[in-house]
C-alpha cells in the first residue's frame, strides 16, 4: 500500500523542483527574443550602441541561463525518479514530446547558445544574429513540447487506456499536439516569458537612469522592453482568459476552485473579488462579490452558470462507483488476459477507471468499498480551494499591475520623460520581482488545480509515485534544498556585480580568433 | 506485427546510437572537467582547457538530455523502473551534473583564487561521477537489478543503494571513467598547445591503456558471472508485459549472442582497435584521426554491452521473469513511428548544424585571446 507521507514529500519535491526551474525558464524565453530585437536592430541600423546591448544584456542572459538548463536536467529526470508508475503508465504518449523536446528545441537552443557567446569575431553579422535568433527559437520551442506534454496532464487527448498492457497508449499525435489547452497554454506561458524579460530589461535600465549610468545604453533598452512588454501583457491577460474558458469545459474542479463556487447558482452567477474559502464548512467567509460578472469572465454570456463544488463532487462519486468493476476487471485480465467476461466488464466501465483507482486509495477490498470510502474518494476530487483562489486573484492582480506599470512606461519613454521621473524608475526597480511571482502563481493554479490528478481524470496523483521509502525522501529533499540555495545564492550575487559593474567599457571590443601559429603564453 | 518487431529493433539501435553520443559528446567535456586540474596547472592553462570545450559543452549535453527523453519515449518502463530502482545513485548523478553548468558558466566570473578554485574541484567532482556512474549503471544490467512487478505494474525495488557498488560494476564505471579522461584529453590536444598539450598527451596515453586493459578484462570476466536466457516470452512484435514470459539465468549466457553469431566479435574488436588508435594516433601527434578511434572505442564498447545483452534491457535479479527487454518494455507501433520520423529529420540536421558549430570553432585556444573576450570562461 502507499505511503502518503511519501507521496506528500514527492509533491513536495516535484513542485519545489519546478517552481524553482521556473524561475529562470521564463526569463530566458523573453530576453533571447529581446537580444534578437536589439542584434536586429544592430544589424540593420549598424550603430554599435545595439551591439553592446546585445552584449551586455547576453552577459546576463547566461548567468540565468546557465541555472535555467541546470535545474531543468532534474526535471527531465524527476519522472522517472520519482514518478516511476506515472513514467510506465503514460509514457507512451507523455515521453513522445519530451523526447522531440530535447531532438527539436534543446540541441539547437544549445549548440547555438555557445556560438552566440563565443562566435562574435568569428561570425559574420548576418551569420551571429541568424544564430542569436536560432537560440530564441529552440528554447521558444522547447516551450512549445514540454506545455504540449502538460497539456496532456490537464486534458488528456489523443490517447487510449489499454487494459492488455496496463498503460495509455497514444491514439493520435495531431490530437496530442493540437490540444486546445495546450495551444492556450504555450501562448500564455510563453508570452509570459516575455513580459518577465521586459520587465526585468526596464527595471535594470531604470537602475542606470537613476545612477545616471550608461545612459544612452538604459534609455535605448527601456524603450525596447516597455514596448516590448505592453503588448506581451496584453497577450498574457487575452490567453490567460481564452485558458479559462478551456478549464470550464475541461477541468470543472479547477474553474470551480480558481473562483471558490461552492454552489451551482442561477445565471448569471456574481464574482467573487475577494473571499476566504473554508473548505470544511464549504463556504466563503467574508466575500466582497461584483454581480453577474463570473457567468460573464467563465462563460462570455449572461446565461451561462459555472457547476459548483457540491454538484461536482456528487458527480464523482457516481463516477468512482461506475469505476470500480472496470479496475476490477483489469485485476482479473493481468492474471488472465484472455478473460472475455472481465474484459467485456472492463469495456462497460473502461471511461470512468481513473475514478475507480481512486478509491483504491480507500478501499482495501474494492468490492466491498463502503458509501463512506467512497465518500472520502469523492472528496479527494477537490482541489486545495483555498490555495488556488488565492494564487490565481495574486497572478491576475499582478498581470493588471503590469499592464498599468507597462502602458505609463510607455507614455514616458515615448515623450523621451522617463529619465526625469525618479519616482518611476524606483518603482520600476521594484517591478523586477513582480512577474517572477506572477509565473509562479500560474504554475500554482494550473498544477494544484489539477488535483487529485496526475493525468486529470485518468491517473490519480497517489498512485503515481514511485514506491520509496521516507527516508530516501527525506535525503533527496534535503540534497535539492541544500543544493538548490546555494545556487541561488550565487547566482544573485553574480547577477547583483555584473549589473553594477554595466556593460564593458568600449576598450577595443571582442578580439578577433584565428587559428594561428603563434607561440601562446601559458603559465602566466 | 512485424512492423513493430522492427520499430522495436530499430528503436534499440537508435538507443545504442544515443548512448555512444552521450560517451563520446559528454564523456570528452566530463574528461576535460576530471583532468583539468591535473593538465592544467596555472589558472590561465585551466581557463584554456575550459574554453576549449567552452562553446561545445552545452550543445553536448544534449545528448545526456535527450537520451533520458528518448528512453522515455521509447522504453517508458526501462524510464521508470531504472531511475527510480537506481533512485540514491539518481540522486547523487543529478546533483553532480547540475553543478557542471554554473562550474562553466560562474567559475571565471569572479576573479578569486579562492572561488575559483572551488569550482575546479566541482568541475573534477561533475566530471569523473557521473562517467563512474554511467558505467556502473551499465555494469549493474549485466549483474540483473533487484526489483519486481505488482499486478498493475507498479515496480517494487527490492534492492539496496550499495548492492549496485559490486565489483563488476564499479570497474565497469572505471572503464568509462577511463574513456572520458582519454577523450577529454584528445580533445585538449585538438585545442590546445604548450605544457597544456604535453600533459594532455601524457593523460590521453595512459588513459587509452588503462581503458583496453579494463575493456579486456571484463571480457574474460563476463563469462564467469551469471547471464539471462530468455526461455519462453510471446513473439516479438507482439504486446506484451514483463508478466509474460520466462527467463532463467546461467553463468555465461551473456556469451549466447557470440557463440550463435561469431561475426559479432567484431564489435568489441572495434572498440580495441578504436582504444588501440587513440593511443598510436596521439604518439604520432595525428590528434584529429585521435578524437576518431576514441569515438569508434566508444562504439565498440557501447556495442558489445548491446550485443551481449540483447534482447534484454534491464533484467530483474530477484524475479528473473519479470526482466524488461526490447519486446515487452517498448512504446506502442504508433508512438515509435511517429519518434522515428522526428528522429530521421532532426538528428542529421543536428549532426550538420554541430558540425558547423565545430568548424566555426576550429583552430587552437590562446590565452592572449581569452583574455581580452569578455564572453570567455
Amino acid at each position: 500500500m502507499v505511503n502518503g507521507t511519501v507521496v506528500d514529500l514527492s509533491r513536495v519535491q516535484f513542485a519545489a523542483t519546478a517552481l524553482y526551474h521556473f524561475l529562470f525558464v521564463p526569463l530566458t524565453l523573453g530576453l533571447s527574443f529581446l537580444l534578437a530585437a536589439m542584434e536586429t536592430v544592430y544589424v540593420t541600423t549598424g550603430k554599435p550602441i545595439y551591439r553592446e546591448m546585445a552584449q551586455f544584456w547576453g552577459k546576463l542572459f547566461m548567468i540565468n541561463f546557465a541555472l535555467g538548463v541546470a535545474t531543468g536536467l532534474t526535471m527531465e529526470f524527476e519522472f522517472g525518479t520519482n514518478w516511476s508508475f506515472y513514467s510506465g503508465f503514460v509514457g507512451d504518449i507523455f515521453g513522445a514530446p519530451l523526447a522531440i523536446e530535447g531532438l527539436m528545441a534543446f540541441f539547437l537552443e544549445s549548440t547555438f547558445v555557445g556560438l552566440m557567446m563565443f562566435g562574435w569575431g568569428r561570425l559574420s553579422r548576418g551569420q551571429h544574429l541568424a544564430v542569436t535568433w536560432l537560440v530564441a527559437l529552440g528554447s521558444n520551442l522547447s516551450a512549445l513540447w514540454i506545455l504540449v506534454g502538460n497539456s496532456f496532464m490537464q486534458d488528456p487527448r489523443g490517447a487510449v487506456f489499454n487494459p492488455t498492457m496496463m498503460r495509455m497508449q497514444l491514439r493520435s499525435f495531431p490530437d496530442l499536439l493540437f490540444s486546445p489547452d495546450a495551444q492556450s497554454k504555450f501562448v500564455h506561458t510563453s508570452i509570459a516569458g516575455y513580459v518577465t524579460a521586459a520587465v526585468f530589461v526596464a527595471g535594470v535600465s531604470a537602475f542606470y537612469m537613476l545612477r545616471r549610468r550608461h545612459l544612452e545604453l538604459a534609455k535605448r533598452s527601456f524603450r525596447m522592453a516597455a514596448l516590448f512588454g505592453v503588448m506581451a501583457t496584453i497577450g498574457v491577460i487575452t490567453l490567460g482568459d481564452a485558458l479559462g474558458f478551456v478549464a470550464a469545459r475541461v477541468q470543472p474542479t479547477k474553474l470551480a476552485a480558481m473562483e471558490a463556487v461552492w454552489k451551482t447558482e442561477q445565471a448569471p452567477m456574481p464574482f467573487n473579488l475577494i473571499a476566504f474559502p473554508d473548505q470544511k464548512e464549504r463556504v466563503n467567509h467574508a466575500a466582497v462579490q461584483i454581480p453577474d460578472l463570473l457567468s460573464l469572465l467563465v462563460t462570455h454570456s449572461l446565461t451561462g452558470t459555472v457547476p459548483g463544488i457540491d454538484a461536482l463532487e456528487k458527480r464523482a462519486e457516481r463516477k468512482i462507483r461506475n469505476g470500480i468493476p472496470a479496475v476490477e476487471a483489469l485485476e482479473t485480465l493481468s492474471q488472465d488476459p484472455g478473460d472475455a467476461a472481465a474484459r467485456a466488464q472492463f469495456d462497460a466501465h473502461a471511461k470512468d477507471v481513473g475514478y475507480g483507482f481512486l478509491a483504491q486509495r480507500y478501499a482495501a477490498n474494492l468490492a466491498q468499498a463502503s458509501p463512506q470510502e467512497i465518500r472520502r474518494a469523492a472528496d479527494d476530487t477537490i482541489p486545495a480551494v483555498a490555495a488556488i483562489f488565492w494564487a490565481f486573484r495574486s497572478m491576475v492582480g499582478l498581470g493588471l499591475l503590469m499592464l498599468a506599470y507597462f502602458v505609463m512606461a510607455v507614455l514616458f519613454t515615448l515623450r523621451n520623460v522617463v529619465q526625469d521621473r525618479p519616482r518611476f524608475l524606483q518603482a520600476a526597480v521594484w517591478m523586477i520581482p513582480i512577474p517572477f511571482l506572477a509565473n509562479e502563481c500560474g504554475w500554482l493554479v494550473a498544477e494544484l488545480g489539477r488535483q487529485p490528478w496526475t493525468v486529470f481524470g485518468i491517473l490519480p496523483t497517489w498512485m503515481s509515485v514511485s514506491d520509496h521509502s521516507v527516508g530516501y525522501m527525506v535525503f533527496s529533499l534535503a540534497g535539492f534544498l541544500l543544493l538548490y540555495t546555494a545556487f541561488i545564492i550565487v547566482e544573485m550575487v553574480l547577477m547583483i556585480r555584473a549589473i553594477r559593474s554595466g556593460p564593458e567599457p568600449a576598450h577595443g571590443g571582442p578580439v578577433v580568433h584565428v587559428a594561428g601559429a603563434q607561440e601562446p603564453h601559458l603559465g602566466g | 506485427m512485424e512492423l513493430f518487431a522492427g520499430l522495436q529493433v530499430t528503436w534499440w539501435l537508435l538507443l545504442g546510437v544515443l548512448l555512444i553520443g552521450l560517451g563520446v559528446m559528454v564523456g570528452m567535456d566530463m574528461g576535460v572537467g576530471t583532468i583539468l586540474r591535473y593538465v592544467g596547472h596555472s589558472d590561465v592553462e585551466r581557463r584554456v582547457a575550459l574554453n576549449a570545450i567552452g562553446p561545445h559543452w552545452e550543445g553536448n549535453q544534449v545528448w545526456f538530455i535527450l537520451g533520458g527523453g528518448a528512453l522515455f519515449a521509447a522504453f517508458p518502463l526501462i524510464y521508470a523502473t531504472a531511475f527510480s530502482g537506481f533512485y540514491v545513485v539518481m540522486m547523487l548523478l543529478l546533483w553532480t551534473m547540475i553543478v557542471r553548468p554554473l562550474g562553466f558558466e560562474y567559475r571565471s566570473k569572479i576573479a578569486s583564487p579562492r572561488w575559483r578554485n572551488v569550482w575546479d574541484w566541482s568541475l573534477f567532482v561533475s566530471g569523473a561521477v557521473p562517467m563512474v556512474i554511467f558505467g556502473a549503471a551499465v555494469g549493474n544490467l549485466f549483474r540483473g537489478v533487484p526489483y519486481s512487478f505488482a499486478w498493475d505494474l507498479a515496480s517494487v525495488y527490492t534492492g539496496s543503494f550499495l548492492g549496485l557498488l559490486n565489483p563488476f560494476a564499479v570497474v565497469t564505471g572505471l572503464l568509462a571513467l577511463a574513456l572520458s579522461m582519454m577523450m577529454g584529453a584528445v580533445m585538449l590536444l585538438n585545442k590546445t598547445e604548450g605544457m597544456l598539450y604535453q600533459r594532455a598527451h601524457k593523460m590521453a596515453g595512459w588513459a587509452s591503456l588503462a581503458a583496453i586493459v579494463i575493456f579486456a578484462a571484463e571480457g574474460v570476466w563476463v563469462g564467469r558471472i551469471d547471464g539471462y536466457r530468455l526461455v519462453k516470452a510471446p513473439a516479438p512484435g507482439i504486446l506484451q508485459t514483463p508478466l509474460m514470459q520466462m527467463v532463467t539465468r546461467a553463468a555465461g549466457a551473456w556469451r549466447d549472442n557470440f557463440s550463435a553469431h561469431p561475426s559479432l566479435y567484431l564489435v568489441p574488436a572495434l572498440g580495441f582497435l578504436g582504444m588501440a588508435g587513440v593511443y598510436l594516433a596521439t604518439r604520432a601527434h595525428r590528434n584529429l584521426l585521435g578524437w576518431w578511434c576514441g569515438a569508434l572505442a566508444w562504439a565498440g564498447v557501447i556495442g558489445t554491452a548491446g550485443a551481449a545483452l540483447f534482447p534484454f534491457l534491464l533484467p530483474s535479479s530477484s524475479d528473473p521473469s519479470m526482466s524488461l527487454t526490447v519486446w515487452n518494455a517498448s512504446s506502442s507501433r504508433l508512438t515509435l513511428l511517429w519518434m522515428l520520423g522526428f528522429t530521421v529529420v532532426f538528428v542529421p540536421l543536428i549532426l550538420w548544424y554541430t558540425s558547423w558549430a565545430f568548424w566555426v570553432m576550429r583552430g587552437k585556444v590562446r590565452a592572449e585571446e581569452i583574455a581580452h573576450d569578455e564572453h570567455a570562461y
